[in-house]
């Protein structure tokens, strides 16, 4: 399986290795190098590459690449998802997932690599039990272990990696008791010039953060299940409840993780929050430009839209850009040629606009599309798609928990990637059309 | 500081060194010192010790060799942590000396009660393998035995480990194949994965074609899986296929997986959907690898590959979420590439305009050679779909006069492309190419026109030799290729209006005689031999017309991943196109079934683990019951094989056993794990063709009180007919069901029956929580009778385990109008539990919940179609008992108070 990790920075710097079974060379990044110089941007990568006697596969995350050797065959996935959860952990553990920071804890780095895979294979990978074998670094802790010499590993086997319920610790203790769930969904649609939409759907994420002592077992129902069309869950959810009953029932894992992630049927009309006219247009002569955008609430069931950007990315002729916005500010990068408009909350009564003149490149012949307009935004206390928590339950321990729901619309960046969420195509008459 | 007396001290050191090692310095110089704090009882300072000789070991084995008792100590230590650590580390230290103790040490850890550390020793048994592959015998010894190994911890690494030392050995699996689909929801994710993979493999070398009814429209024509409509019709047609139980067994116990968080099991099921399962089940995938791109970049590019691939054989399967495959502006060019390669295979005549649309805006792409992908997908389009293929011609041509160089370039490659399909019709485009010739200086592109232009020199007669002479002035400043064509078109020319062109093509020939490249001089004089006609070569140029002008086949553009089915999906080997070591080819169906009572073993063994202990209710599993359809003759065959397969000495013993177990499971089958396994089936048969009525045939039907393969929703009914006439019937079927709102599901005709004879077949009935009876028309070959079976309230249910907390918390939840109650008079004799027990699941198959209270029993079940809970109570009193029925389902709770009733005050 997973025979070797290099982590490499965007300067092309080894600054970590790791290997599981003999010794690899780390010569064998050349062959990544070389790709990596090949596809020019970070994002180009490919995923896998062929070595003459490996398989080099490399996830890009928070401008580290980590680099996987392979010998056999492998699927690629199980692989990839493997990179994607030691990134996830090191940021469980340190915050964030940064050179930095993974080079100020290399010890802990190591022993948690150590513990996650043996020979290849993944041994461990729930922070539940990864926590209890190695203890996060804190402050507090790395005094008291520097003055009592007591260690950061755990002397006995986690109870999780033996029990029924490996993701959650035993003997968990809090003073309060507290569960917490986010509801963040997220628009992802395209509108044509009109407004028109020509896709949209709604992607939602269960995040939660239960803080409950002991063993608690909850039921999450909701008001509306029939809303849900495509689910997936964390493993802790007892999948036959739900086929039955449409409720989620489990035991959670203690802190921090994501309960589950639906998509809401794309049938069901997409309430689009707000509207856009735009008019961007470049002249035939005098090579200048015009551009002038205006964004107003749509349907927004009452609540304030906030955040919210429009990010527009220029043809490479555009030089300059002299605007004047009426509510926030605007930048425009001359070398990325991208215009981002920084609009903050949305208005109800002064609609913000942005309006001026762009200067292209003299000579150079007008550009043949217009660009398309990416708006970020975001709605607090509304989950877009109806979807409602109708109650929590909780059976197996004695006390009152504390319990809170909150809701939050995004149209913005889902998972680490960026979405294009609001593209706003221009469709001329096409020769194509028949 | 290594060497110092302070812990402190020493850690801080040791945390340095593991730094060093972690950027790749060589600390093998410290060997020594480091070596000798491996008995250090500070467990943190003792895992960076460890991982420092794990990292060093193979330079410096001599020292090494120091550590090695240490271990062999922290292998017998209480804590099963150390124990498994200290197995971890000794089989990753690559000495090849200490094979024999590590070999000594995964035995023992095989059989060490924690199961941590059995899946420690799972580990080692790979990486032992790889350190010396002689000891492979010894190592499928402990293999075979972890196979058998019931905890969900185990089994993933030690499928791992049969993957990597012997996969061919599929003999291994057999017995365990059962216990592996239903462990499978529990095991970890990462062993899932493995285990879907290996069981993928196994499958297609153990069961039959699911797809044989389609077997022979797929050799005959392709088009056939152009829509589904079709395919399924033709699956009705042709007579139903029986799929093997375990066949079933797994392709349901895969299926929640699709839920999963990690995309590699998802993906995994996937690909275990598309090898296995009848062709018209696998588009419940379909949503799922949606799902999957709008998961991270690299998770994208790996299922955008493999949709691609499935897109080219089932188009129907991704149609409907094209829309998922839009490009966006933000995606990485890999990605967008394969999305249009999807998009093209997906593009069929009804929404042909829809992707041309979407295509149109791509072709203005900044990203170039991305808009060179979209022109070469609109070619593919045009030659698939020959209605477009004007339209797209126009398009392309429209292209032409684009500003960018890349995008022009790739329309004239694919406009020769298109052209070569019908050339005659469209001279025009020809000659608008020719005039674009100066303006274009791509050298490929220039190739083709002069290509074109070659070829069809009888379609533009004026045009071509003012063609060849402006490239006679530019000869020697062109690019090799264009050089190439430039020849070929002058020997055509010259073949077919060598009036006017004799004079130029000599003066190209001569100058391609001299040129740098030889593959031109080569190409040069052998035209000139071939067309200038000379007194010695004169024999082939008599030829020469029809060598050079004879009508070219058209290429067929096609998509790249057209042969890529022949890989596994998912696989590595797959992503690559090419077969990465140790890729394990996926065999081709069997033609027949293998024997299927091979993996029947393990339930006999089962069986006779618990026989001694009848009636107390712990044992892992017994499908049998499940499995077999015509009751204990497949028992007895099962236990036969089960002997057989142990062999020797204890196979005459063991029979008996079996046989006895067999007959007894008919009166108190005891398994309770799931869900699935029924209390107790009783043998109570019902009249469903009288023989006098029947005409010879006879028909009965026992509720077999599993749960349905065919459906979750169906009450699995199985029906024994017997042949009581004189002469032979033949195909015997269900044919009209008459019944409304009730899902049959029909068993599979029988052939013939000789007289005298009898065979059971199961069927699956959906009764809809009813007592309404189902009803059809069973027929021979003859004749047809109406008949119908009437389903008993209590064979609605299907049991369920609960424990007595749940149950009075659901019982809490059924008050009110869902409960009904009875008081019952009861004989002294039903005042121990045993009898009332038996009373109540041999009328209803319920489970029992084990109570704490002698006086009161609750039974637990779930009614097979809704799924609502029933929950039962007996409380017993002086002379009496109070029975509580709960459920949701008032009409049913009623009947089956009332059945209970009856029942109980009956004496035993």
């Amino acid at each position: 399986m997973i025979h070797s990790l290099f982590l490499i920075n965007n300067a092309g710097d080894i600054f970590l290795e790791k290997h599981w079974k003999s010794v690899i060379s780390r010569s064998v990044c050349d062959y990544f190098f070389e790709a990596q110089e090949k596809a020019m941007e970070p994002d180009n990568v490919p995923p896998v590459i062929r070595t003459p006697h490996h398989y080099l596969i490399n996830i890009y995350r928070d401008k580290i690449f980590f680099v996987s050797v392979i010998q056999t065959e492998v699927p690629p996935l199980f692989v990839i998802e493997f990179l994607h959860r030691v990134a996830e952990m090191f940021q469980d553990y340190f915050g964030d997932c940064s050179e930095v920071a993974i080079k100020d804890n290399v010890v802990i780095v190591y022993e948690l690599l150590e513990e996650m895979l043996d020979n290849g294979f993944p041994l461990a990978t729930e922070s539940n039990i990864l926590k209890e074998l190695i203890k996060p670094p804190t402050i507090l802790r790395s005094m008291v272990n520097s003055i009592t010499g007591s260690s950061n590993v755990g002397e006995t086997l986690p109870t999780g990696q033996l029990s029924t319920v490996p993701w959650r610790r035993a003997g968990v203790k809090y003073t309060n008791n507290e569960a917490y769930f986010d509801v963040v969904e997220e628009i992802d649609a395209i509108l044509d010039k009109s407004g028109t939409t020509v896709f949209a759907e709604i992607q939602g994420v269960i995040d939660a953060c239960v803080k409950l002592s002991g063993m608690p077992d909850l039921t999450l129902s909701f008001m509306n299940p029939r809303l849900l069309d495509d689910v997936s869950f964390h493993p802790c959810v007892r999948f036959k409840r739900w086929e039955s009953e449409r409720v989620l029932s489990f035991i959670p894992p203690d802190g921090n993780f994501r309960l589950m992630s639906y998509h809401v049927n794309a049938q069901n009309l997409v309430a689009i929050p707000v509207y856009v006219r735009q008019n961007i247009s470049f002249f035939e002569s005098g090579s200048s430009g015009r551009l002038d955008i205006t964004l107003g609430p749509k349907q927004t069931m009452g609540k304030t839209v906030e955040c919210v950007v429009v990010t527009v990315h220029m043809p490479k002729v555009v030089l300059n850009a002299n605007l004047t916005a009426t509510q926030g500010n605007y930048t425009y990068d001359p070398v990325t040629k991208i215009l981002v408009w920084d609009i903050g909350k949305l208005n109800q009564q002064k609609l913000p606009n942005l309006k001026g003149s762009l200067s292209l490149q003299s000579g150079a012949p007008k550009p043949e599309e217009n660009p398309s307009l990416n708006i970020d935004l975001k709605i607090q206390q509304l989950a877009i798609s109806g979807l409602k928590v109708n109650r929590l339950d909780m059976y197996g321990e004695k006390y009152k928990p504390f319990k809170g729901v909150k809701y939050v619309t995004k149209a913005g960046n889902h998972g680490h990637f960026v979405v294009t969420n609001w593209k706003l195509h221009n469709i001329l008459a096409s020769p194509f059309y028949v | 500081m290594l060497e110092s007396s302070k812990e402190s001290l020493k850690l801080e050191a040791m945390k340095r060194v593991v730094g060093l090692i972690a950027k790749g310095k060589n600390a093998s110089e410290l060997f020594p010192a480091v070596v000798k704090n491996v008995a250090n009882k500070n467990l943190e300072l003792k895992k960076l010790v460890y991982v420092y000789l794990v990292r060093y070991a193979e330079e410096q084995q001599d020292l090494a060799l120091l550590s090695i008792s240490t271990f062999q100590r922290a292998l017998k230590d209480p804590n099963q942590l150390i124990r498994a650590s200290a197995l971890r580390v000794l089989s990753s230290i690559r000495v090849p000396i200490i094979v024999p103790i590590m070999m000594l040490a995964i035995k023992e850890a095989a059989s060490d009660l924690s199961p941590y550390v059995r899946k420690t020793a799972a580990h080692a048994i790979q990486k032992l393998y790889s350190l010396d592959a002689d000891q492979k015998d010894h190592l499928i010894e402990v293999i075979e035995k972890l196979l058998k190994d019931k905890s969900t911890l185990v089994a993933g690494s030690v499928v791992m480990a049969f993957e990597e030392v012997c996969p061919d050995r599929i003999d291994l699996i057999h017995r365990n194949y059962r216990k592996l689909c239903n462990l499978l929801m529990d095991v970890e994710e990462w062993g899932q994965v493995v285990i879907i993979s290996m069981l993928t493999r196994y499958a297609r070398t153990q069961f039959i074609s699911p797809w044989k009814e389609d077997g022979v429209f797929e050799n005959s024509e392709k088009a056939f899986y152009e829509s589904d409509e079709e395919k399924r019709k033709s699956a009705e047609e042709t007579k139903p296929y029986a799929m093997d139980p375990d066949h079933r067994l797994l392709l349901r116990s895969t299926k929640p997986l699709l839920q999963s968080r990690n995309t590699a099991v998802v993906m995994s099921v996937a690909q275990l959907y598309w090898h296995l399962a009848p062709k018209h089940e696998v588009n419940i995938i379909t949503k799922s690898l949606v799902r999957l791109l709008r998961s991270h970049r690299e998770v994208q590019y790996i299922v955008l590959q493999n949709i691609a691939t499935m897109s080219i054989q089932r188009k129907g399967m991704f149609e409907p979420f094209m829309k998922s495959f839009y490009v966006r502006s933000t995606d990485a060019t890999h990605i967008k590439t394969l999305k249009l390669e999807i998009l093209t295979n997906l593009a069929n005549e009804a929404n042909i305009s829809t992707v041309l649309r979407e295509f149109q805006t791509y072709v203005k792409s900044q990203d170039k050679a991305f808009a060179a992908a979209t022109i070469q997908a609109i070619g593919r389009c045009a030659t698939n779909i020959s209605e477009i293929t004007d339209t797209c011609l126009n398009g392309l041509v429209l292209l032409l006069s684009n500003r960018d160089e890349t995008v022009v370039a790739e329309s004239v490659v694919v406009i020769r492309k298109l052209l070569q399909t019908q050339p005659s019709e469209h001279s025009d485009i020809i000659k608008h190419m020719a005039k674009l010739f100066d303006n274009i200086t791509v050298p490929m592109a220039r190739a083709s026109i002069l290509w074109l232009i070659g070829e069809y020199c009888e379609h533009v007669p004026k045009i071509a030799p003012d063609v060849l002479r402006k490239m006679a002035k530019t000869f020697h400043n062109e690019e090799d290729i264009v050089k190439l064509q430039t020849v070929s078109l002058a020997a055509k020319l010259y073949l077919t209006n060598s009036k006017q062109t004799k004079l130029l093509t000599q003066y190209i020939l001569n100058l391609g005689k001299y040129d740098q490249n030889y593959d031109i001089r080569d190409r040069t004089r052998f035209i000139r031999q071939l067309i200038v006609p000379s007194e010695r070569g004169g024999a082939l140029s008599k030829y020469a017309r029809r060598i050079l002008l004879a009508p070219k086949p058209a290429p067929v553009l096609q998509s790249a991943f057209k042969d890529r089915d022949r890989f596994q999906l998912g696989t590595l080997s797959h992503t690559l196109n090419s077969k990465a070591t140790g890729y394990l080819e996926l065999s081709d169906w069997p033609p027949m079934a293998p024997d299927q009572s091979v993996r029947n073993v393990e339930v006999a063994e089962a069986m006779k683990e618990w026989s001694p202990a009848v009636g107390k209710a712990k044992s892992s599993k017994s499908d049998d019951k499940f499995y077999s359809d015509s009751g204990e003759e497949e028992d007895e065959q099962a236990a036969d094989s089960g002997s057989d397969e142990e062999g020797g000495s204890e196979g005459s013993t063991r029979t008996p056993v079996c046989k006895l177990v067999s007959v007894c499971d008919r009166v108190c089958v005891c398994v309770c794990q799931q869900l699935s396994s029924p209390v107790f089936v009783p043998v109570h048969t019902y009249e469903l063709l009288h023989r006098m009525t029947g005409k010879g045939l006879a028909a009965q039907y026992h509720f077999s009180r599993q749960p349905c393969i065919y459906d979750d929703r169906m009450i699995s009914v199985q029906l024994t007919f017997s042949n009581n006439g004189d002469h032979t019937l033949e195909n015997i079927h269900i044919s009209e069901k008459t019944s409304a709102g009730q899902n049959i599901h029909c068993f599979s005709p029988i052939e013939c029956l000789e007289p005298e004879k009898s065979v059971t077949v199961s069927m699956g009935v959906d009764f809809n929580d009813s007592t309404q009876a189902a009803s059809f028309q069973l027929c021979t070959k003859a004749e047809g009778f109406n008949v119908s079976i009437q389903p008993a309230v209590g064979e609605l249910l299907l049991p369920v385990t609960m424990s007595e907390q749940d149950f009075s918390k659901e019982q809490g939840k059924l008050q009110g109008m869902n409960e009904s109650s009875a008081t019952i008079a009861m004989t002294p004799e039903s005042i121990t539990s045993q009898p009332l027990h038996r009373k109540v699941v041999n009328m209803a198959n319920v489970g029992v919940v084990p109570s704490g209270q002698n006086n009161v029993h609750r039974f637990a079940a779930k009614l097979v179609s809704s799924g609502a809970l029933v929950l039962v109570c007996v409380v017993q009193k002086d002379s009496g008992a109070q029975l509580t029925v709960n459920t949701e389902k008032t009409i049913i709770g009623s009947m089956l108070l009332r059945e209970l009733q009856t029942v109980l005050s009956q004496g035993s």
